[in-house]
């Protein structure tokens, strides 16, 4: 019950934060600067995002596996590679290297 | 005569957004798998585990959650913990605001929606006319595989085995990776992801689970600062405004 409460406590809350730039911004012009405040977040989200899911363990940061994986997915976007080979290469590399032992 | 054939020929040999939408999807569908799995083995009943994919659509904030769950934590902790993490989509809600028109209320209530890290970041790093078509297509795209899967994953775990040994785990920073190398193209792109990627690791084990995120968004300010190259970006669309990386 908990469990259901909680969820739905991060269901609303998530959908409120999607729902705030269509229904306040939509159709209209944000002033420039936050225009491109809000062109250059998504960088900043992301790569943050590629990193502690890469690095972060817990509450700690280590190095595995993963990392193998963002080399070679890092590859495949140099190699212009689509979206669904960079994200094949990246497991297929992780899988692999734990195959041969590494965690 | 053999330029407009060349033209033909070229809009036949372009892929339609629904072509790159379907891997996107899979792509998707493979962390997906992985959601479903742990959650049914982080307590859920594959039914829950599959109607958290539908409610919450963000696999970040999800896997975070079941993560506590996992762990014995509170289940409200997990939750602040993943809307922590979901802040993030105010600012994607934003970006992609400035493109969609002003329409109805269910319209917007259903773009609301589709809101989410690939139906945005791919949008709008292609530019052009058609980013709202984009937007809605690769965003439909990942509700069906990301819920599709997640269904999979759940009521099929058993059947799948431990999704780390698939390097599973791993597809989740290499599908952020693909979003996010447009942006590396420009100077204030790169300034923004690297200064992203150092407050988010230097605060991660120092805040609690989620603020990293948040903090990495300062990254963009920073990257405000730097001075913009003169002349066409890597995004211009048909009005010459540069979109995603400027500059």
């Amino acid at each position: 019950m908990t469990t259901m409460l909680a969820m739905l406590l991060l269901a609303v809350g998530t959908y409120t934060v999607k729902a705030i730039g269509p229904f306040t911004a939509a159709g209209r012009e944000l002033p420039p600067t936050l225009a491109k405040l809000t062109d250059l977040m998504p960088a900043a989200l992301l790569a943050a995002l590629v990193a502690t899911q890469t690095f972060v363990v817990g509450t700690g940061l280590t190095v595995d596996a993963r990392v193998g994986g963002l080399v070679a997915a890092a590859i495949a976007v140099a190699l212009r590679a689509p979206f669904g080979v960079v994200v094949l290469a990246g497991a297929a590399a992780t899988a692999v290297l734990r195959l041969l032992g590494w965690v | 005569m053999r330029s407009l054939d060349r033209t033909a020929n070229e809009a036949e040999a372009a892929p339609s957004v629904l072509a790159l939408a379907v891997p996107v999807g899979l792509a998707v569908a493979a962390y997906g798998l992985s959601y479903g799995v742990l959650a049914v083995a982080a307590g859920l009943s594959p039914l829950l585990a599959t109607v958290s994919s539908v409610l919450v659509l963000a696999g970040g904030s999800q896997f975070a959650f079941v993560g506590v769950l996992a762990a014995g934590g509170n289940p409200f902790t997990g939750a602040v913990a993943g809307l922590l993490l979901n802040l993030r989509y105010l600012a994607f809600g934003l970006a992609i605001a400035r493109h969609l028109p002003a329409a109805s209320f269910g319209r917007r209530a259903v773009d609301s929606y589709l809101v989410v890290d690939e139906s945005v970041a791919l949008s709008l790093a292609h530019g052009g006319t058609d980013v709202v078509r984009r937007f809605r297509t690769f965003g439909w795209s990942v509700v069906i595989g990301w819920i599709g899967a997640t269904a999979i994953g759940a009521y099929g775990g058993r059947l799948l085995g431990d999704p780390t040994a698939f390097g599973l785990d791993a597809a989740f920073p290499a599908g952020f990776l693909a979003l996010l190398a447009p942006w590396l193209r420009s100077r204030r792109g790169r300034v923004a992801a690297v200064t992203g990627v150092l407050l988010a690791l230097a605060l991660t084990g120092i805040t609690p689970p989620g603020v990293p995120i948040i903090a990495a968004a300062a990254g963009a300010l920073v990257a405000l600062a730097v001075p913009q190259k003169r002349g066409a970006g890597p995004h211009c669309d048909e009005a010459g405004v540069t979109r995603g990386g400027t500059g």
